[in-house]
């Protein structure tokens, strides 16, 4: 199987090492992947932002670069759930602006086939064992847009209560948000920080060494309160868990 | 008290007034404790439900059914409100609204008036209103009376006392109460039975004085004309059946069609609200009737703003709104800002959607509320009519930085964008372009990782909001990008870039 992977602009730009990850973690599994280097970002900054007529081009340039594609497989729960379910109200917004199917028409061929990561090795490649081996105490951290967007459900736990050596602990009021948000992190910085302090002393609490979760965005808000904080506590992302062998184990 | 919000400039942005609350502990702690325990109850409450799903999306049907024949449903409502010997009158707005009201309690000759809880009073003032015509407004809600009697705010739209603890509750009663009538006992406790007691007392001298009664209702039944609501103390009970004359003020947008589509909201409802399976004083009444209850009755049917809203494509589902509150309970930015930081009688998240439509988004507050979620969409799992919240935040957001068309007291207009978002704007403007040229873009990320033991380690500009409380991550060697084409080689793709 031939997959396309989106990697998202924060990734690529911030987080290389998670990109490694999903690539050495998708070949183990006997997956050809390949980053088409015409992507750049699925828009949804500017979406959420207010911005809908800027995101137009750039969901056009995703629809583009991916459109010839099987599959594209994301590391991003908030990106994935941007062209699933964002994509289709662009189109349909633009129609009832009275500017026809087009862009509907043109975003259409990725909208179903574009998955988050877990979602793609639990729903299409149909493993749960990865072979992933990482001795640490984790708790996982369901960020919004993976539990409510997406509904990944309890898919990135059962792949994680499958790695070898890794203690799963819950969080409490996992379900409530970090506090990123996106441009929310910068427009309403101290509401977004208090959150994002609730969130690390939740995690505290569990004993955990390793706060893990699908989204790197709001593993950049969780990561630096931590860092501010000086709390022990470290943000990894589940791709970097998932790819760690004992062969070759993450950092 | 100052319980109106309607167009005062007072009211700072939604994160000014936010860091205020962020920083006051108790306020925090009381609305952490509060909003934990319904939230946790309502979630009981909705598990024993095995049709909740059902009845979440029959109650978003009748309510856009309603809404999308409206003109009909009021048209049949006055009709039948009339017939049943009940006056009915228009108010297109705050102020036309208001002088109804006061000049039906001035024609009574009476100088006071009880009130049950009522949000859309609150929207339009009408209790400062009538201070003006000199007449005495009471509530009788008892969060509503510790709000009054605190010279507050509500906070919130089922609790409107929730930022506020025991003991500072015992001190406004034992403080204020003397001033509006029977003052409280002496040597009042906190414990919740002898606070409920010296309101009792308080307010049982009201009931049986008053003349006249001002109420709200949660639905208006158009086949009957019949109004209903729904409480859980009996005291909105006393406003309307001891008064001799009852002055109803709803929101236009509460009518439903029939008796029988009360029967999903009187389920969905109570549950969503204060997780009662069933609710404790549901109140109805039709008109007037000779030998009981007010011998006189009157409906002021409110828009201010609500045709407007209706005629936005996106925003017009804020209207299905019946007040559970429940998307108050799982913010965490109401948790955290608290209800006071909203700048009108609807906080949370429906009134960071419900404000902005019905009084416009000119003004700095309703310019921000758009912007106070972090779109975590708790709101919208938990809404029993289904509003998409975060879908009506994201397009408010529109208006606010694009402007574009829009319905303000009842004309079409193109809004202009609202202040402060130039610099904002071009910087989107320029990173969409970036973001599609991929060449740009990596010329970017090379840029940054080259000059990596550079960086700052705080933020100047709109980045200080960052970094004054969170680190940045270090700036990897090399992008992704880049390793990729190192040890894969090939260009796969940047030629597709267009």
């Amino acid at each position: 199987m031939r997959v396309a992977l989106f990697l998202t602009c924060v990734n690529d730009t911030l987080y290389p090492d998670t990109g490694r990850a999903v690539v050495k973690l998708l070949t183990r599994l006997g997956v050809d992947v390949d980053f088409p280097l015409g992507q750049t970002c699925c828009g949804q900054a500017h979406y959420n932002t207010g911005y809908r007529h800027e995101t137009e081009p750039l969901a056009r340039h995703f629809s583009d670069v991916f459109g010839e594609y099987e599959a594209v497989v994301t590391p991003s729960g908030s990106c994935a759930a941007m062209v699933r379910e964002l994509y289709p109200r662009l189109g349909e917004r633009a129609r009832a602006e009275g500017r026809g199917q087009t862009l509907a028409r043109t975003l259409a061929p990725v909208v179903p086939k574009t998955y988050e990561l877990t979602e793609f090795l639990v729903d299409v490649l149909g493993v749960t064992d990865v072979g992933a081996h990482y001795p640490r105490k984790v708790t996982y951290h369901p960020t919004c847009h993976g539990l409510r967007a997406l509904r990944l459900g309890d898919r990135p736990r059962r792949l994680l209560e499958a790695v070898k050596g890794l203690e799963l602990v819950e969080l409490p009021g996992a379900e409530e948000c970090c506090g990123f948000g996106g441009t929310f992190a910068l427009k309403n910085a101290d509401v977004s920080a208090a959150m994002g302090a609730d969130k690390v002393r939740a995690a505290e609490s569990t004993g955990a060494q390793v706060l893990c979760a699908a989204d790197n965005s709001c593993l950049m808000h969780i990561g630096g309160t931590t860092s501010r904080l000086r709390s022990g506590l470290r943000p990894v992302h589940i791709a970097e868990i998932l790819a760690s062998t004992e062969e070759e184990p993450a950092l | 008290m100052s319980g109106t919000f309607v167009g005062m400039p007072a009211f700072a942005a939604f994160p000014e007034a936010a860091r205020e609350a962020v920083g006051n502990r108790t306020l925090r702690g009381n609305l952490r404790h509060a909003t934990h325990t319904i939230r946790a109850k309502r979630a009981r409450a909705v598990a024993e439900v095995s049709d909740w799903a059902e009845l979440r999306e029959a109650g978003r049907r009748i309510k856009d059914h309603t809404l999308h024949h409206l003109d009909r449903y009021l048209e049949q409502l006055e009709e039948s409100v009339t017939r049943a010997g009940g006056t009915v009158h228009w108010a297109a707005d705050a102020a036309e609204a208001n002088r109804i009201v006061a000049d039906l309690v001035t024609a009574t000759g009476e100088s006071e008036v009880v009130k049950v809880k009522s949000m859309a009073t609150q929207e339009i003032g009408l209790n400062e209103a009538l201070e003006a015509a000199g007449i005495r407004a009471y509530e009788t809600d008892l969060a509503e009376l510790i709000v009054q009697l605190g010279k507050d705010r509500p906070s919130h739209i089922l609790v409107p006392a929730i930022h506020r603890n025991r003991g500072e509750i015992r001190d406004i009663f034992a403080k204020e109460m003397g001033e509006w009538g029977r003052p409280a006992p002496d040597g009042l406790t906190d414990t919740p039975a002898e606070l409920a007691e010296a309101a009792r007392l308080h307010l049982r001298e009201k009931f049986l004085r008053a003349k006249v009664g001002i109420s709200g209702a949660n639905f208006m039944v158009a086949e009957t004309g019949t109004l209903v609501v729904v409480e859980s103390e009996g005291n909105g009970r006393m406003c309307l059946t001891l008064p001799e004359t009852l002055i109803s003020v709803v929101g236009l947008e509460k009518v439903v069609p029939t008796w029988r589509d009360l029967e999903v909201f009187l389920q969905t409802l109570p549950r969503s609200a204060t997780a009662e399976r069933m609710n404790p004083y549901t109140s109805m009444w039709t008109g007037t009737t000779g030998e009981d209850g007010p011998r006189t009755f009157h409906l002021v049917l409110l828009d201010n703003g609500r045709t407007d809203t209706l005629a936005d494509q996106v925003g017009r589902q804020a209207l299905r709104c019946i007040r559970c509150s429940a998307c108050l309970n799982v913010c965490p930015v109401y948790e955290r800002a608290g209800g006071h930081a909203y700048g009108s009688v609807y906080p949370g998240p429906i009134g960071a959607i419900l404000s902005p439509q019905l009084r416009g988004t000119a003004s700095e507050i309703d310019a921000s509320l758009p912007y106070a979620s972090s779109l975590c969409g708790a709101c919208y799992d938990v809404c029993p009519v289904a509003i998409d919240i975060p879908e009506v935040l994201v397009h408010l957001r529109e208006r606010v930085v694009e402007g574009g068309p829009a319905v303000r007291a009842g004309n079409r207009v193109l809004l202009k964008p609202a202040k402060g978002h130039a610099a904002e704007r071009a910087a989107m403007r320029a990173a969409r372009w970036a973001l599609a040229h991929p060449g740009a873009l990596r010329t970017g990320q090379r840029l940054a990782s080259r000059t990596r033991r550079l960086h700052p380690r705080t933020l100047p500009g709109p980045g200080r909001a960052w970094s004054g409380t969170r680190d940045l991550p270090p700036v990897p060697a090399e992008p992704f990008r880049d390793w990729w084409q190192r040890t894969h080689g090939t260009d796969n793709g940047e030629g597709a870039a267009k």
